[in-house]
């Protein structure tokens, strides 16, 4: 064992993007594995859970959990890594606001199971669901309890930080490995627990190059079938672009690449509710004030939860559906 | 835990309001409960009492500041339209800042409109949670101040508008009065004598009328509409559309050789009420101030047919501009008045009573015009034949109003307009009259005895609904007559009354266009359509938007003396606004946060005041606190949560919703 500091790094309901975005620190990484002991990375390492909770608590100094919370499983080893880090980030979008995978929080579990299971495409005869428990000849075979919702990682344990973007972007990861070394070696302190690293303070249209005037909508339309200005402002011209709404640390990626922001930073710093705030703000910019134009304008957006809570469900306000909520029992 | 480290320490107060809180809501309960249940909230003191509004009420709030050290201030009572600033100033003089007093409504939210007291007390409790949540974050605000504009607008050349703009500017303050007509003198200016004394009314109405016309401070608008209504209190900006006369006001003298020479004849359906003619290019009346005409383009032989101009030859002073548009212009005010009057019931409508149908059935404005001097018929009373003068006359009461079908409402005027009609009758003409009516309604000065005398004149006053008016005779007394159908109520019986005119008192209505007045200037309309008032009682004149004002018929049915009275009324706020030079806002206000603000410029068209600014160099939107008035649209729409709504921060909001839901209203009503 070597005297370094501990690093641990864990993935929960997330589809493994947020690894690759640190592998794709490059040779950065040699310096983590300078300067930190990798002692637990299911993606990099063979590692054992019983080897984690055989550490001594608070002996890992940093933990970054991606996913949301998901299953059993997923809590528990939340859990467990919470007590045995010093510092545990929140780490991309599905453990800070539930991402892709909190989508279904919209839809009760027997749904979700029946989406996987009883498909036209899948060959199910007997109508079967996994079970939580198989008695073997072995023995009994356990796989984890799926539950009614997914919860963001601050739903479920203490968080020190937070880290937006899904993934999070290469240059954000690196600059906070850096500031992370930095505090090692006393040359930097760490900001106030519950600020979130790696992004910036304002929002995607500040680090965007696109000419922006004031905004008067009369048609929303999907880039895909739109000829855009590649100057001016996408909002401007009907693409429904989240920028204006989402925190700045990207660098304007898809709006420079011609594509309108979706929302993978999160909110800005101060905002509850990111959808709700972006539904306010569009609404606001729709030029019409029959309710009959403004439908018709208003059906220019042909998937709002997509659009609005893409990212966010399970950490706004909202959280889940009714019926998700019901089957939690609660 | 607040903000600044303080330990909240807050006093809740709930109020009785005598029986209209305490007689649904359990209000002794409520208070017990806030100082049990709310303690660990920072609540120290909690009182219910018969009226917090009153002296002793406040008094309680002011000797617990005091003694208990409070620094914040929960009044659970009426609404804070009305009792806001009350506890503001208690607050204030028991030596806190006043935002640190929170209002709850359990009157308007709670009492008036629930009457299971279980679940009222509930609700009543769960608001005041609310309350105490929120008022935790609340933070000292300081009011701001901005200068009053000095000028007023006064919407309306009716009376009330014309007393109200006359007594501004012997004040020694300008006006700006715009009439929709070609003159101001409104309603008034059509009626021969005025109830009860009988007074002439050109006679007492054209001298306001010149004096308005000629006022120094007075620019008068005629022939012109507010189209556009921005700013606040204090600094409005109003956009009028001066419609085109087609004449140049600062050549034409008012000769009236263009009226005279004109070949056109046009019904005149406004000031005549279809009773007369007019030429197409007019002045509505002799007397009208301004005096010099307007064409009517839509009746103008040269605007039709591209030929005539008769008028430009003849006009000495080269005054007629067929070429001249519409003019827009932009005005500054402080204050605005509005006296937009009313229109007349359309009597057609009471299809029973034959008006449009019978010739000889006349609404009220129209026998106003028959019996004036100088109306169509010189002031004689006579039939629709312009020759025949009635032996006898009917005069219906109430037709439009008092009534479930049209308005259930009481005109107010029509009872004594309706026997100024017959004395008028019998002072013409000696007919026969008979009035006919529900309740003989004579509540001002002068009139009952105004009644009496027209008993004495011999008055045929018959107590019943009219249910119909038809010319089919029966027998030869009704041959050639118009029967009027009606149950006497006090003899008991039904009766035919053969006569030869009906007159029908058609009640007063909410101008056609009231509702798009009220949405222009931003105030609301009752529901029968009147404007509406900021108090029926205590403040009859002011409305619910600072700065704009009522008068006359727009605010509801009333007499000449009444309109007078509020046009003076309203002119008496205004000045009193206008003299203290200054307006104290509420310091509720929006304001960006640079650092967060990107410049995606969505907030930079929303603001109705007009009060954000974008700056293209360090690419950020700004609010001008001045202009702001706190509605909180930006607020609302900014999508990065970089403009700040003083008073109503996430954490004010969201803990006052969290505080709220603390209790469980359905579980109280069903145990």
């Amino acid at each position: 064992m070597s005297d370094k500091p501990k690093f641990a790094m864990y993935w929960a309901a997330s589809c493994g993007g947020c690894e690759i975005a640190v592998l794709n620190i490059h040779e950065k990484i040699l310096e983590v594995d300078a300067n930190f002991d990798v002692v637990f990375w299911p993606v990099a390492m063979d590692a054992k859970y019983k080897d984690v909770e055989a550490m001594e608590d608070g002996s890992i100094l940093l933990t970054l959990f991606n996913g949301g919370i998901r299953n059993d499983e997923n809590e528990h080893i939340a859990k467990l890594l919470r007590q045995k880090s010093k510092i545990l980030v929140a780490f991309g979008s599905c453990a800070c606001e539930g991402c892709i995978p909190g989508l279904a929080n919209f839809s009760p579990i027997h749904e979700i199971l029946g989406t996987a299971f009883s498909t036209i495409s899948t060959d199910n005869p007997d109508n079967l669901r996994p079970q939580t428990a198989f008695d073997m000849p072995e023995g009994q075979i356990r796989i984890p309890t799926l539950y009614p919702v997914l919860r963001t990682l601050d739903q479920v344990i203490d968080v020190d930080y937070y880290m937006p973007g899904c993934p999070p972007e290469s240059h954000q990861i690196a600059a906070v490995i850096d500031l992370v070394i930095q505090v090692l070696q006393g040359k930097a302190e760490l900001p106030p627990k519950g600020t979130t690293i790696g992004a910036g303070n304002s929002t995607v249209c500040d680090e965007c190059e696109r000419t922006r005037n004031m905004k008067t909508i009369k048609e929303f339309d999907r880039i895909q079938f739109s000829q855009t200005d590649p100057e001016l402002c996408l909002l401007e011209q009907g693409i429904p672009c989240n920028g204006p709404a989402t925190r700045s640390g990207c660098g304007a990626k898809c709006p420079s690449a011609g594509a309108q922001c979706i929302g993978c930073y999160g909110p800005a710093e101060g905002v509850e509710d990111y959808g709700a705030r972006l539904i306010s703000s569009f609404a606001s910019v729709i030029d019409a004030t029959d309710p009959e134009e403004i439908d018709l304008i208003l059906d220019g957006l042909v998937d709002p939860a997509g659009q609005f809570y893409r990212f966010n469900l399970a950490g706004s306000m909202l959280r889940a559906s009714k019926a998700a909520f019901k089957a939690n029992g609660s | 835990m607040t903000k600044n480290n303080e330990e909240p320490r807050i006093g809740v107060y709930v109020c009785h309001c005598g029986t209209n809180i305490a007689g649904v809501v359990d209000v002794e309960n409520v208070a017990t409960w806030a100082k049990e249940k709310l303690g660990t909230q920072g609540v120290v003191v909690s009182r219910d009492y018969k009226f917090m509004c009153s002296s002793l009420g406040q008094e309680l709030i002011e000797k617990d500041i005091k003694e208990h050290n409070l620094n914040r201030i929960v009044v659970a009572a009426c609404s804070p339209h009305l009792h806001e600033k009350t506890f503001r100033t208690a607050t204030s003089n028991g030596g806190l800042n006043p935002f640190m007093c929170e209002m709850v409504s359990i009157r308007e939210q709670v009492s008036w409109v629930h009457t299971d007291k279980v679940i009222a007390t509930e609700k009543a409790k769960s608001m005041i949670s609310g309350g105490v949540a929120r008022i935790v974050h609340h933070e000292p605000l300081q009011p701001m101040s901005v200068p009053i504009h000095p000028a007023t607008l006064v919407v309306g050349g009716g009376i009330s508008g014309i007393q109200a703009a006359l007594e501004i500017a012997d004040a020694g303050y300008p006006v700006h009065l715009v009439e929709r007509e070609p003159s101001i003198g409104g309603h008034m200016a059509q009626f021969d004598k005025t109830f009860p004394t009988l007074d002439c009314s050109a006679c007492i109405l054209t001298p306001k009328m010149v004096e308005a016309g000629n006022h120094p401070n007075i620019n008068l608008y005629t022939w012109s509409e507010v189209e556009k209504v921005d700013g606040y209190v204090g600094n409005f900006v109003a956009t009028i559309r001066k419609k085109a006369r087609k004449i140049v006001e600062a050549d034409c003298t008012g000769c009236g050789i263009c009226q005279e020479k004109c070949p056109k004849k046009v019904i005149d359906d406004v000031f005549e009420a279809g009773l007369g003619y007019r030429k197409a290019v007019y002045t509505p009346f002799p007397q009208a101030v301004p005096n010099y005409p307007v064409i009517d383009v839509e009746n103008c032989t040269y605007f039709e047919k591209g030929t005539c101009k008769v008028c430009e030859k003849f006009c000495p002073t080269n005054a007629i501009d067929f070429e001249q548009e519409d003019e827009l212009i932009s005005i500054e005010i402080g204050n605005i008045i509005l006296a937009t009057g009313y229109d007349l019931f359309d009597a057609r409508k009471v299809s029973n009573y034959g008006y449009g149908r019978l010739a000889n059935v006349f609404t009220s404005l129209e026998f106003e015009r028959l019996t004036n001097a100088s109306g169509p018929t010189g002031g004689e009373i006579v039939l629709r034949d312009g020759k025949t003068v009635p032996k006898s006359v009917g005069v219906i009461h109430c037709v439009g109003s008092r009534d479930k079908n049209y308005n259930e409402y009481c005109s107010s005027i029509c009872c004594m307009q309706s026997l100024k009609f017959a004395h008028l009758v019998h002072e013409r003409s000696g007919a026969e009259v008979y009035n006919f009516y529900i309740d003989i309604r004579t509540p001002g000065k002068g009139y009952d005895e105004f009644y009496l005398r027209l008993v004495e004149e011999g008055t045929n006053f018959i107590r019943g609904k009219v249910a119909e008016v038809s010319d089919t005779a029966r027998n030869s007394e009704e041959e050639g007559k118009l029967i009027v159908q009606v149950e006497d109520t006090l003899v008991g019986k039904q009766r035919r009354i053969p006569v030869d005119m009906i007159v029908l008192s058609a009640a007063l209505e909410p101008r056609a266009d009231a509702k798009e007045v009220g949405k222009l200037f931003g105030i609301s309309c009752s529901a029968n359509g009147w404007l509406i008032e900021r108090h029926p009682k205590l403040d009859p004149v002011a409305t619910m938007t600072e700065g704009i004002y009522i008068a006359g018929c727009a605010q509801g049915p009333k007499d000449i003396p009444s309109s007078v009275a509020q046009g003076a009324a309203a002119a008496a706020r205004v000045i009193g606004k206008i003299q203290k030079k200054e307006i104290e806002l509420e310091p509720i206000r929006a304001s960006v946060i640079e650092e967060k603000c990107s410049g995606c410029r969505i907030c930079n068209n929303l603001c109705p005041f007009n009060a954000i600014l974008f700056h293209e160099d360090r690419m950020v939107s700004e609010i001008n606190p001045a202009l702001c008035q706190g509605c909180g649209t930006c607020v609302a729409a900014c999508p990065a949560g970089a403009i700040i709504g003083t008073g109503f921060s996430n954490e004010q909001v969201l803990s006052q919703i969290e505080g709220l839901l603390m209790l469980n209203i359905e579980a109280a009503a069903t145990d």
